[in-house]
């Protein structure tokens, strides 16, 4: 296929044909090819989650109803995961899709597979799941073969229907499954079907979850109801160190509908019998308290510099490497600051958890990302044992990474046990999420490039300082959940440490793609700052992105060089020569335009992870000088996912990548003064509106005769840097602060 | 004090007995057990929450019960079943226009008050009428679109 013959535009109108396509949800799909994902044990050895799950009736149950249940350690997260994950089951299986139920995890018996988080661990769920499924045919087809009293290679299966070729007599799936043939654990010798007689697998097919959600369907932990349930809210400190100095609750235990005024050190928390009374009681609960503060936080206009400056910080060496013999002198050497604030995962619904406690087992239902990691810390923080606790999965509002989903899961099962086991649901308030998810962290960056005669870049000095993008609950040395750290005998968060390359954390991306002759790439890694944060979508990623894409269009124009044909001279690689050409094709790139003052282009490019998805955007924006307001009115984006199986669902991902970068580009900062965070909703908080959204197209290209790489977020880091060189592109001004709010916008302009 | 109200949704009376000033967003979840209008922020910022009362899009989260009266009430569940979707629904579906499908009942909500006051808009009155409901999955686009598709009946 030729590369862009796959083009979509937005803005187009569905046949009944493209149902199908638009039918995406195949986060799994859209990028890997099925053998890839399926065929990717090592010989003779199961996929990591089978091995460590490897009873077959942990994964799959046949019913003589004729369905077939599935159980997943993997959670649906609002992208499709599950639809995704049915589909390798029915394929494996022979069976229909229709016939597939998905079981939400549940620590009482699904297998663990730890966090769903990013792409590649649905991979190993799906590998997991295919190898099960496919020994599980296996051995409904030995029992058959012996039933049938025909040998096992005569025998079909079309859609649990086993026959064989010469004999009339058959038997189905749900004959057989009163046998419970399932009590066994996986082999490793069975093979899997080959990519070549796929069905189901790469086929786009309308998500699961969808349906329920359009019409008022009980969908989301938010909608559970159980008999007897009451409703639970709770009070933060106002910041993260304040201390209670004065606690009254006569007035709020007299108001009607409480159930119970919980008070744990500096937790607290109320229980009512209808909803909105817990609401009320919270209000008088807030006034009920005394709290001491102090000046905690760094000064929020000077966080760059704080950061910078910071004592603590842990120095590593990411990558280096020294010049060779024939690299030119350097004639100019160029520097570059660059600066990302805390950025929210600023879910729509505010986290939820319901929990109740009977025969002693407390039970939690939760949209968190990692049930048994969850439960890890659950029962560090409630002194239960693991086997006394039970998670269960329920969705969420979307993620976009560790939010509060686990922390509230930890206030609920306190509410309850308050009232003696009794199911409370709790669902923070507005001002409880922004004020206390752990945010994406504040990054900054500083780039030193030496210059040879003929421009090309000879030498790359980048320095980084950022802190964890790993705080989720469930590891060792702590308790990563926020309600532990307040009770009267608190509990410490897990010491933070740094995720390893190629995937990385804050160094995620901090190794440019470009090939330069020599290079450092420091990293100073702060793990003392006071600003709770942990995973945020592409964790460092946006930053160094941000960063490296910014100052390559800077050394562009200071050698008077096109910035595409630029990032051509420096890159290899040729699949990212080729994305860059094709977004430049498709957006009709003219080198050396210039912009009109207002009006302006500019380009970026990113392959994600390094090892990943290559992706590269042209942004086309209007600057209102006055206003100070930058307008994204066109998004063009070229990505090489390898092997595209499903175009719909990779340009979806693309679109939503692309629509939250730009969001978080031009508005997102938390804020926060010497005490407190002050994003408190969604006026301190703003995120891109309809309006402001822009229109984009996408290219992609299909590499048929390679693998798929994972590609959910690829698209988001390269978003500000096409905004800024954009900008630059109208102005002639660089942008090197994130968010280019009209303050910074105006600032550039004069 | 809680009082006793009579109110009409989705066609059906109902008698409540709440405080008056409780936010009809509760009544409609707790008491009558509707899953469609959803808390966002309490705070009239999302849109999360937004049902019909009379001919308008209200956010449920600040609209108190006494507010009410005799209008009728029409939540998600009033539009259509998964069996029988109402166009919009079947819009939304067919464009696979939701990800987490959070905002979602907000949208297909706000769509249905713009298109009943103005059955063919533009995609430009189309973001404005939805300038103050939020997406955080970036479905805009999908969401747009699927709108489009449903005032021009062009769902199959
Ligand atoms: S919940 Fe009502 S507007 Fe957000
Ligand atoms: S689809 Fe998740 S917030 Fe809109």
């Amino acid at each position: 296929m030729r590369p862009g013959s796959n083009a979509r535009r937005t803005g187009r109108t569905y046949s009944r044909r493209q149902f199908g396509q638009a039918a995406a949800g195949i986060v799994l799909f859209f990028s890997m090819r099925p053998g890839a994902i399926l065929g990717q044990s090592a010989p003779g050895g199961l996929p990591a989650d089978l091995k460590a799950n490897r009873r077959l009736d942990s994964w799959l149950r046949i019913n003589a109803e004729g369905n077939i249940e599935v159980f997943t350690g993997k959670v649906e997260l609002g992208q499709g995961n599950l639809t995704a994950l049915a589909q390798i089951a029915a394929e494996e299986l022979d069976v229909a899709f229709e016939r597939v139920r998905m079981r939400p995890v549940d620590t009482s018996h699904s297998p663990d597979e730890s966090y769903t988080a990013g792409s590649a661990s649905i991979q190993a769920g799906g590998s997991a799941l295919g190898y099960a499924a496919a020994n599980a045919r296996a051995i409904l087809l030995e029992l058959a073969a012996a039933k049938l009293g025909v040998p096992i290679g005569s025998l079909t299966v079309d859609d649990g229907v086993i026959s064989s070729s010469g004999a009339a007599n058959r038997v189905t799936y749900w004959q057989l499954a009163s046998e419970t043939p399932l009590a066994r654990n996986a082999g490793n010798d069975v093979p899997l079907k080959s990519t070549s007689k796929y069905r189901i697998v790469g086929t786009s097919v309308p998500r699961l979850d969808i349906p329920a959600k359009l019409t008022g369907g009980e969908a989301y932990v938010q909608d559970m109801r159980v008999p007897g349930m009451l409703f639970g809210r709770v009070v933060r400190p106002p910041s993260y160190g304040a201390r209670l100095s004065a606690f009254d609750d006569t007035a709020v235990k007299a108001l009607p509908g409480v159930v119970s005024v919980v008070r744990d050190g500096r937790f607290l928390g109320v229980v009512a019998r209808r909803e909105e009374q817990a609401l009320a009681a919270r209000a008088v609960l807030q006034r009920a308290a005394t709290w001491t503060t102090r000046s905690e936080l760094p000064d929020d206009a000077r966080l760059a510099h704080f950061l910078r400056a910071s004592t603590d910080a842990r120095v590593t060496t990411v990558s280096s490497r020294s010049p060779g013999p024939n690299t030119p002198q350097a004639v100019k050497t160029l520097t570059g600051n660059y600066f990302k604030p805390y950025v929210a995962h600023a879910s729509i619904g505010p986290s939820c958890a319901l929990a109740a406690v009977s025969d002693r087992i407390l039970t939690v239902w939760s949209h968190t990302q990692g049930p048994y990691q969850l439960r890890i810390d659950l029962a560090k923080a409630t002194g239960l044992a693991l086997d006394n606790i039970r998670v269960i999965h329920a969705q969420g509002s979307g993620c976009y990474g560790h939010n509060g989903a686990d922390d509230v899961a930890l206030d609920a099962a306190l509410l309850s046990r308050a009232v003696d086991g009794a199911p409370v649901k709790v669902q923070w308030m507005r001002d409880d999420e922004f004020g206390w998810e752990p945010f994406g962290s504040a990054m900054a960056m500083t780039v030193q490039a030496k210059l040879a005669g003929d421009g090309s870049i000879v030498d790359w000095q980048y320095d980084l300082w950022s802190d964890s993008f790993n705080m989720r609950p469930g590891l060792p040395g702590g308790v990563n959940l926020l309600a532990a750290w307040h009770l009267a005998q608190p509990f410490q968060a897990t010491p933070p440490s740094e995720i390893p390359l190629p995937s990385g954390g804050a160094d995620r991306n901090a190794v440019p793609y470009y090939d330069f002759p020599s290079q450092r790439i420091t990293e100073h890694f702060l793990p003392t700052l006071p600003i709770r944060v942990s995973a945020l979508r592409s964790l460092g990623a946006f930053g160094n992105a941000f960063a490296v894409e910014s100052f390559m269009d800077e050394l562009a124009e200071t050698v008077g060089a096109d910035p595409v044909e630029y990032r051509l001279r420096h890159l290899r690689d040729d699949r990212a020569k080729a994305v860059i050409r094709a977004v430049a094709d498709r957006a009709h790139w003219q080198p050396g335009a210039k912009g009109d003052g207002t009006r302006g282009r500019g380009i970026s490019f990113l392959r994600y992870e390094s090892v990943k998805t290559y992706v590269a955007l042209v942004a086309d924006i209007v600057v209102d000088r006055t206003a100070g307001v930058i307008r994204v009115e066109r998004m063009t984006a070229a990505a090489d996912a390898g092997l595209i199986v499903t175009p719909d669902g990779i340009s979806n991902q693309i679109e939503g990548s692309i629509i939250q970068g730009t969001s978080w580009a031009l508005k997102e900062a938390v804020r926060f003064d010497r005490e407190r965070i002050t994003s408190r909703d969604w006026a301190s908080y703003p995120i891109l509106s309809f309006p402001e959204v822009p229109e984009i197209d996408i290219v992609l290209l299909n590499r048929p005769d390679l693998p798929s790489l994972g590609a959910g977020e690829a698209a988001l880091p390269p978003v500000p840097a096409a905004i800024a060189n954009a900008f630059f592109n109208a102005t002639g001004k660089r942008l090197r602060d994130l968010p280019f709010g009209r303050d910074r916008v105006k600032a550039a302009l004069t | 004090m809680p009082e006793t109200f009579r109110i009409q949704v989705n066609g059906v009376e109902h008698s409540v007995t709440a405080d008056g000033d409780t936010p009809l967003l509760y009544v409609l979840r707790n008491d009558l057990g509707l899953n469609g209008p959803k808390f966002g922020c309490g705070l009239e910022q999302c849109g999360a929450c937004t049902a019909i009362v009379g001919a308008e899009a209200i956010r449920t989260c600040v609209f108190p019960l006494s507010a009410v009266g005799s209008a009728p009430v029409v939540t998600l569940e009033g539009l259509g079943t998964v069996e029988e979707p109402h166009p919009l629904q079947k819009a939304f579906i067919a464009e696979q226009a939701a990800q987490c499908g959070y905002c979602i009942n907000g949208m297909i909500m706000t769509a249905k008050a713009l298109l009943d006051r103005n059955p063919r808009p533009t995609r430009t009155e189309i973001r404005q009428a939805l300038a103050r409901n939020l997406c955080r999955c970036g479905t805009h686009l999908r969401i747009v679109r699927a709108i489009e598709n449903a005032a021009k009946g062009a769902v199959p």
